[in-house]
């Protein structure tokens, strides 16, 4: 079961609210699939995003994913630990697993997003 | 055919188990309207011994004097016998590339033992698995920094190696890419001033090459110094890989400032023959911190799972076979076994014997250089210090005192290679090298050709 | 590392680092004795200029040396040994002659910058080269520049986007299939182009329905391998080049798979319009541990105008030079004139067989392929029906029921003593199972290997652990590539 104070992407990224903020990481889902996570490229405090585009990238050891934001936000913190300690994704993908912290710039297109009810049942079709 | 084991005999039983009547069944997917019913126009098959001959004969008709006194960017240094004796073993040679790697850590080793090698070579932190060769590895550095810095403009000098310049004009034209020449000084080296002048923020990087093409030092540090102060990057090409036994290398500074970014070249020096052009081997190396935008293989160190030491190609993320059209290069082989080769030279040659190579290149050039100024007509362009090569230039103007070229056994009439189909600016030139396998008595002779 | 631990095993099996070897005074290297005036370094150059020692280079003795190489080259597997069944990969034996032949001296020491007169053995080798390859291809003209099949791509869709701009419109995109090699997409990328990507159908071929729909004026080429990385001939290959020329576009193949086809079909007769040759797979220039490779270029007439400068010419007097008056060409993709080294082994391989031994290799290459997919095809899944070529793709799908994936099966075949085939690609077939055994193979070697993959089909039922943990027979173990990627240590370090 995910984690249901979350919001979730059909991309596989999780987003949670609070106050006029929002953190974004990958979904236990996603971070199993990729297996070993080994480097994550992460963009710098201050860009933008619409929502929809790559903020980043998540590297395994043959694979690239990309990483798309939820919503629409400007980026107000960045986990530099994930640097030294990429692995973070795979043990705690929902905590010290986190990637950026943002400012949301349009709230509504928050409603587009699954629910953790809406995200299982989204993942377990795929299988 | 002797290279096909299996006999007629054979393959009729294994046609039997596939339970077909012939291999020509096995074709049947190809349309017979595509299929070629006549046999390829092909010279008639030869026996070992008539290959040998025929080979024999070819390679009798190729000049192979060293008192050619010809460089360019091809060296001539001793070979030490170790080397091809260690990669004629065929566990070498015949070993397909390394990505399984419980089964190819002698490769693997031996690549980490060449990017070691090229670090400390040229003083920076990483160097890759190698690349095709020198003027294609220029270009991958000039790609690589339009990715670090996303910037378009680079300043490259004109004593840059022309065919490298030319390469890179290839592979930038559909890149964005602007390439800006930078000329030389008369000593020779860099136009610093001109350099000044077209440097701004939106520069990329600045390419300078040392020794550069007409064999003269750069000052590497100063021009990575202005590069940095525009936020550009510092690209260092070596073509010559010999002189990094010997010259302060780029990548290495007491100021961060003066260090470069990149520094790529070729390492035909070290003990790879020069094979009419190629296989020859590229080594591009940079800080820790670019390596992610790095082109090419990556051997790291690792442990296995029971915690030995072993090696294995890394961060392949990066590379076409994941990343498709977004890879840092589309290169997938690299040269691996000139690689090798760079490896045994610089285990044999010590860093000892690698300084000894330098003083007599430099020695040697220095002397053929005494001697032309005292004893010919022919000026010696540039003053700035140099490695082993120099530019000549005949008093008379092209088109005279050119005599036919001699054919091959017949000694040289005309040393070096002429510069009018690069620098026509320069008249009637020569760029002349001179290293340690060239004798006191070539040198007095080629001298005395161009004094008479 | 201390002595205690090194005296576990013989040094051959536990071999140092060059940098944790040798000691200060050791040499293996002399020079002649300098026979010109000798000068202080610093009277010749600012010492500014010079440099210090170089820091942690080792000096050794020429029985170090050849003992470090030769203890790490017994860790490697290779064709001299035993099978490599790696699909797409082509790994066949290297005649010994061609070694020989390259390292003569009048070809291992000239160079090409001397005049034309001193070069002729040189230049004939080429031009009897291209004019061999454009035989075999059915083409009409050959570069020799590239240094290896990805550099031939890029030469290729260079000429590609050159043919286009003279007339008029580069065009924009690179239709790929999505069973091609990552070096396509990633070749289109450099010469500027988008990459579209066409689906395959059910047969493991291009979906020529899928096709026409998006092929239009702004399609600048195709990019096909064939047969295909699955080793299957594209049927339809002259419908397809005919539906792109009919909307001005060109047909470039990947010819990483042409040692299926010598002397049976031509690609310039399916009408190809470029393509690149890899002499490593097809025409036995050494793999080297990963190059160097080469890859010469074909064209058809309307792309030789292109062609990269300079190209060699034969006179009517017999003897041949160097043409650098090519106004339309692509430029310069390399320094000098290609990988000569290995244009000399490739020609040698092809003097050495003729029209006959080349038709001969395709032949026993497809029956062997045949023989493995008839043996195996019961115990592995075959991902495609249709006839194979070359190659033959398995799927590892009846054996990841017991867990037991594909680099497991890779890894064990280790334990069997065998190299393991290519794995995972191509990428449209989920656990794919790659296997070309190549014409150099006898049916013993064959059937040894076929029993070490049903021997492994069996143990992934009955005891699938040894399979998952695999390899145990290797000098390491599977590396922790993670840990390895996380912390990358790509240099020796004092200390």
């Amino acid at each position: 079961m995910s984690p249901d104070d979350l919001l979730y992407t059909k991309e596989h990224e999780w987003l949670r609210i609070a106050d006029n903020g929002g953190t974004v990481g990958i979904t236990d889902h996603a971070q199993k699939e990729l297996g070993d996570i080994v480097y994550v490229e992460l963009p710098k405090t201050g860009t933008k995003f619409n929502s929809g585009e790559t903020f980043g990238s998540v590297e395994s050891v043959k694979a690239v994913s990309e990483l798309y934001i939820p919503v629409s936000g400007e980026v107000i913190e960045v986990n530099e630990d994930l640097g030294s300690a990429p692995e973070n994704i795979n043990e705690d993908p929902y905590g010290t697993g986190w990637m950026i912290r943002i400012r949301l710039l349009n709230k509504s297109e928050t409603e587009d997003l699954m629910s953790a009810e809406e995200y299982d049942e989204y993942t377990s079709e795929g299988k | 055919m002797r290279y096909i084991p299996n006999s007629q005999a054979d393959r009729q039983q294994m046609l039997a188990e596939i339970g077909v009547d012939s291999t020509e069944q096995l074709f049947a997917g190809i349309p017979e309207k595509l299929r070629l019913r006549r046999l390829l126009d092909l010279p008639k098959a030869l026996s070992e011994s008539e290959l040998l001959e025929y080979f024999r004969k070819r390679a009798s008709k190729n000049e192979i004097e060293p008192a050619a006194f010809i460089g360019a960017g091809i060296y001539r240094h001793y070979i030490p016998i170790v080397i091809d004796a260690l990669i004629s073993r065929s566990e070498f040679y015949t070993a397909y590339t390394p990505y399984q790697a419980e089964i190819a850590q002698g490769t693997l080793q031996a690549i980490f033992e060449f990017q070691t090698y090229i670090a400390q070579l040229t003083g920076m932190e990483v160097a890759n698995a190698s690349l095709y060769d020198g003027s294609t590895g220029l270009a991958e550095a000039i790609l690589m920094a339009q990715r670090v810095t996303r910037k378009n403009k680079f300043l490259v000098a004109r004593s840059v190696h022309p065919e490298y310049r030319a390469v890179v004009d290839t592979y930038a034209k559909n890149l964005g890419i602007q390439i800006e020449l930078i000329g030389y000084a008369p000593d020779g080296r860099l136009n610093l001033e001109q350099l000044a002048s077209k440097l701004d923020s939106n520069t990329a990087a600045v390419v300078v090459q040392s020794p550069n093409f007409f064999g003269t030092i750069e000052r590497t540090h100063d021009v990575a110094e202005m590069a940095h102060k525009h936020d550009a990057m510092s690209i260092t090409n070596v073509c010559e890989a010999i002189s990094l036994g010997i010259l302060k290398p780029a990548g290495e500074d007491q100021s961060e400032k003066r260090r470069a970014d990149i520094v790529v070249g070729e390492a035909q020096s070290f003990g790879i023959p020069p094979s009419f052009g190629g296989p020859h081997v590229g080594f591009l190396a940079t800080r820790e911190k670019y390596v992610r935008q790095m082109p090419g293989r990556l051997v790291g160190m690792g442990k296995d799972f029971s915690g030995r030491r072993g090696f294995v190609l890394t961060l392949s993320t990066r590379e076409q076979h994941i990343r498709r059209e977004k890879a840092t290069s589309n290169i997938c082989t690299n040269q691996s076994l000139c690689a090798l080769m760079a490896t045994i030279y610089l285990a044999v040659v010590g860093p000892k014997g690698l300084r000894e190579i330098c003083e007599h290149n430099v020695f040697k050039t220095d002397y053929a250089v005494t001697q032309i100024r005292e004893r010919t007509k022919f000026r010696v362009l540039f003053s700035a210090p140099r490695f082993n090569e120099f530019v000549i230039q005949n008093p008379l103007p092209l088109g005279e005192g050119r005599r036919a070229p001699s054919a091959p056994g017949e000694g040289f009439s005309s040393p070096g290679l002429p510069l009018w189909r690069f620098y026509p600016e320069l008249g009637n030139a020569r760029l002349l090298c001179v290293t340690e396998i060239n004798s006191r008595e070539q040198i007095d002779r080629m001298v005395q050709g161009l004094a008479s | 590392m201390s002595k205690q631990e090194r005296a576990a095993g013989h040094f051959s099996i536990n071999e140092s680092l060059l940098f944790e070897e040798g000691s200060p005074g050791r040499r293996a290297f002399d020079l002649s004795p300098l026979d010109v005036p000798l000068k202080q370094m610093g009277d010749l150059m600012d010492p500014e200029l010079l440099r210090g020692e170089i820091d942690g280079m080792p000096e050794l003795s020429e029985v170090d040396v050849i003992r470090h190489f030769t203890r790490l080259s017994t860790w490697n597997y290779h064709i001299d040994l035993g099978l490599y069944p790696l699909g797409s990969c082509t790994m066949k034996y290297n005649p010994k002659i061609n070694e020989r032949v390259a390292r003569l001296e009048g070809f291992a020491f000239a160079h090409p910058y001397l005049p034309a007169q001193m070069i002729q053995g040189a230049l004939e080798v080429q031009k009897t080269l291209e004019d061999c390859l454009a035989e075999i291809s059915g083409m009409d003209a050959i570069t020799l520049q590239p240094a290896a099949g990805a550099h031939g791509e890029l030469t290729g869709i260079l000429m590609v986007r050159a043919y286009h701009e003279s007339r008029g419109n580069p065009r924009r995109s690179i239709l790929i299939p999505d069973s091609a090699h990552g070096t396509n997409p990633a070749s289109a990328a450099i010469a500027g182009y988008v990459v579209e990507s066409v689906p395959s159908n059910k047969r493991g071929t291009i979906d020529i329905g899928a096709l026409q729909k998006i092929v239009n004026h702004e399609v600048a080429a195709i990019m096909i391998t064939n047969p295909n990385t699955l080793g299957i001939f594209e049927s339809e290959i002259a419908e397809i080049t005919e539906l792109l020329h009919r909307q001005g576009a060109l047909v470039y193949m990947d010819g990483a798979n042409l040692n299926a086809l010598m002397g049976m079909t031509r690609p310039g007769d399916f009408g190809i319009d470029v393509l690149h040759i890899n002499l490593h797979k097809t025409f036995t220039t050494p793999h080297g541990g990963g190059g160097p490779g080469a890859g010469p270029v074909a064209v058809k007439k309307v792309l030789e105008p292109f062609l990269p400068y300079p190209v060699i010419e034969s006179k009517t007097d017999g003897t041949y030079s160097f043409n650098y008056d090519r106004p339309h060409s692509i430029g310069r993709i390399k320094a000098y004139n290609g990988q000569f080294g290995m244009h000399v082994r490739a020609l040698c391989y092809i003097l050495a067989n003729g029209a006959e031994g080349l038709k001969e290799v395709s032949e026993v290459a497809v029956l062997n392929a045949n023989y493995i997919r008839s043996k195996l095809k019961s115990a592995y899944a075959l991902a495609y029906d249709s006839a194979s070529l070359h190659e033959v793709v398995f799927s590892d799908r009846l054996q990841a029921r017991k867990d037991v994936h594909v680099w497991d099966i890779a890894k064990r075949l280790m334990d069997y003593g065998f190299h393991p085939p290519t794995v995972s690609f191509p990428l449209i077939v989920p656990g794919a199972i790659m296997i070309e055994p190549t014409e150099s193979e006898s049916r013993q070697e064959l059937d040894a290997f076929v029993q070490a993959m049903l021997a492994i089909d069996t143990e992934a039922e009955q005891n699938p652990e040894i399979v998952k943990s695999a390899p145990h027979t290797t000098r390491v173990g599977r590396i922790d590539e993670a840990a390895a990627a996380r912390k990358p240590i790509l240099r020796w370090r004092a200390g």
